[in-house]
């Protein structure tokens, strides 16, 4: 079975390497220094398990394992306080504090063996991501993979949002950008301060709009500064209007 | 409200009083309400005045001058308009004559009373202001030290830390001994240093530096560091820990921020009155993520030095070209 080692510290990744010594069925077949060479790594060798630790340069841990379509299990490695790490704990395969004790390790390991057994082990990273966005520790930027390139795209750089099939577009001064979420996924992680969602398939954020028209039948336009226009349905117009404090 | 019924009063007494010498109503009331109303503006200019410009202590002899020009001016435009005004009366002219000087003592005996409630009044506001200010500092000091004492523990930076020695220990025990002193050297330092007392650059640098080894450990080739400063600044005092978050948030930015090798450099020169230390650090302006470009560790060493020495532009930071910089400037006293 294929293992990844994604953390920035070398001697950190030196600790599992040698803890993993004594179990020969896991082969390490690549070690990497950040959330992009992880990236690569996981396309490349589709491994069964990654050791993946949180903080690390660029992007971190949880916004590497969004860019991958169909993440492996992982365990996390990681110095972060129990609390951060308790919102998801349930879905990790497991998380191990720095430092941690040869059992400890050896006992997620075999926690990772024993759910293999099980089937759909995979669903689990899934929910993993899922869950990250209630917790505090990432909403001032989004990643996505236009590519092969990733691209650190700023929330405050975001002008509007629009469900595009099975994802979502970001409008930015820049251009736009797919990534592969839910609009009610992004309506949680923007929160309403500064974005509203006017429509199923529209979120803005509220200081670009300049106008609101009428339009057809029940329904208006927003039209935002950079002369873009936005439908607002029948339930999104009330919600602009309080935003707006019209 | 009060005030209304405070000229009201006055112009009603000093009505009767013009009656008692046997002038007419009419001739009275004008009298009573241009003065007292000319007075009451005279009070309202020295309040005001008061309210943004104090004398200084035993400086009340510019005070008194400061009234009697007040009253003299009050009573020539109150002697001018009166005298334009009542003309009917014979008598009148004569009486606003000779009654010049008892008007004058009276206005100057009103103007003063008005300066001295104003100068007691803004004085004690001010106090108040004062106090409010000081119980403000005092609480931000101790913010600050709550904050400094969890920046001191730093669990992210001691676990990480301890995690590189387990793994040093299999590998390269005699690694991982030093590494232990260090840690072991640091945290005593950053112990001792609870007591607010300032130390000297050279003290602080070392403690920086025994940081960075350990620093530099963990994060292996990809961190590197430049530290100099000027022989003739080895002693000046700065107050302690103050260097650490800048240093933590260059490394946080650089390290963090890009993927390559990293070199954090503090310089450190002694300006006229100050010691001026530079920290630089790389950084990548296209994910540094926007407004939060100054991160808490040095809003935290703002608000520190401002408590320290009521200045607000002793920590600039600029970014150009990849490179961020942090200056801090210490007054030395």
């Amino acid at each position: 079975m294929r293992v990844v080692l994604i953390d920035d510290e070398p001697l950190a990744r030196s600790v599992v390497i040698e803890y993993l010594q004594s179990w020969p069925d896991l082969e390490i077949v690549q070690e990497c220094s950040d959330g992009f060479e992880g990236v690569k790594a996981i396309a490349q060798h589709e491994p069964d398990l990654i050791f993946l630790d949180i903080q690390m340069p660029k992007i971190n841990g949880f916004e590497m394992l969004e860019l991958i379509e169909q993440p492996p299990s992982v365990i996390f490695t990681t110095a972060f306080d129990e609390y951060a790490i308790k919102a998801f704990e349930e879905h990790a395969v497991d998380y191990l504090l720095k430092p941690f004790t040869k059992e400890r390790f050896n006992k997620a390991v075999q926690k990772w063996m024993d759910q293999r057994q099980v089937p759909e082990p995979k669903q689990n990273t899934k929910q993993l991501l899922d869950n990250i966005q209630n917790s505090s520790l990432r909403n001032e930027r989004v990643v996505v993979k236009t590519g092969t390139k990733i691209k650190i795209i700023p929330v405050n750089d975001i002008l509007f949002l629009a469900a595009d099939d099975d994802y979502v577009k970001i409008h930015t001064p820049e251009g736009s950008f797919l990534k592969n979420k839910t609009m009610a996924y992004f309506e949680k992680l923007l929160g309403e301060d500064d974005f509203v969602r006017v429509h199923r398939s529209y979120i803005v954020r509220i200081n670009e709009i300049t106008r609101i028209d009428p339009y057809e039948k029940e329904s208006h336009l927003a039209i935002l500064k950079s002369g873009e226009k936005i439908p607002v349905s029948k339930t999104g117009y009330p919600k602009l209007r309080q935003v707006l404090g019209l | 409200m009060v005030i209304v019924q405070c000229i009201v009063a006055s112009i009603l007494s000093q009505t009767a009083i013009l009656l008692w010498f046997g002038f007419t109503f009419q001739t009275s009331l004008l009298d009573s309400a241009v003065s007292i109303l000319l007075l009451a503006i005279a009070c309202y200019l020295i309040g005001n005045n008061l309210k943004y410009y104090r004398p200084e202590k035993n400086r009340y002899l510019l005070m008194l001058m400061y009234c009697s020009i007040l009253a003299t001016l009050w009573l020539l435009v109150n002697n001018w308009v009166l005298d334009s005004i009542i003309l009917n009366d014979p008598h009148y002219a004569e009486f606003l004559y000779n009654s010049l000087p008892i008007r004058f003592f009276i206005g100057l005996l009103i103007i003063g009373l008005m300066a001295m409630v104003s100068v007691v009044w803004y004085t004690q506001e001010d106090q108040k202001e004062t106090e409010k200010r000081k119980l403000e500092a005092e609480t931000l000091a101790r913010d600050a030290e709550l904050y400094n004492l969890r920046q001191q523990l730093q669990p992210h930076f001691l676990f990480n830390s301890l995690n590189s020695i387990t793994a040093l220990i299999g590998s390269r025990p005699e690694e991982a001994r030093k590494m232990i002193h260090q840690l072991s050297d640091f945290l005593r330092g950053t112990l001792k240093k609870e007591d607010q007392q300032p130390v000297s650059l050279i003290d602080e640098l070392e403690h920086l530096q025994l940081y960075l080894d350990i620093e530099k450990v963990r994060f292996g080739h990809r961190l590197s560091t430049e530290i100099s400063y000027n022989e003739a600044c080895k002693s000046k005092l700065l107050p302690p820990m103050l260097l650490q978050p800048i240093v933590e948030n260059a490394i946080k930015f650089g390290l963090y921020d890009t993927t390559g090798v990293v070199t954090i450099s503090i310089f450190a020169e002694c300006l006229e009155n100050e010691l001026q230390i530079t920290v630089q650090n790389p950084y990548d302006p296209d994910t540094t993520r926007p407004k939060h470009g100054t991160g808490f560790g040095l809003s935290g060493v703002k608000r520190r030095l401002h408590l320290l020495f009521g200045r607000t532009d002793l920590l600039e930071t600029t970014s150009y070209s990849h490179i961020f910089t942090t200056i801090v400037k210490i007054p030395q006293v």
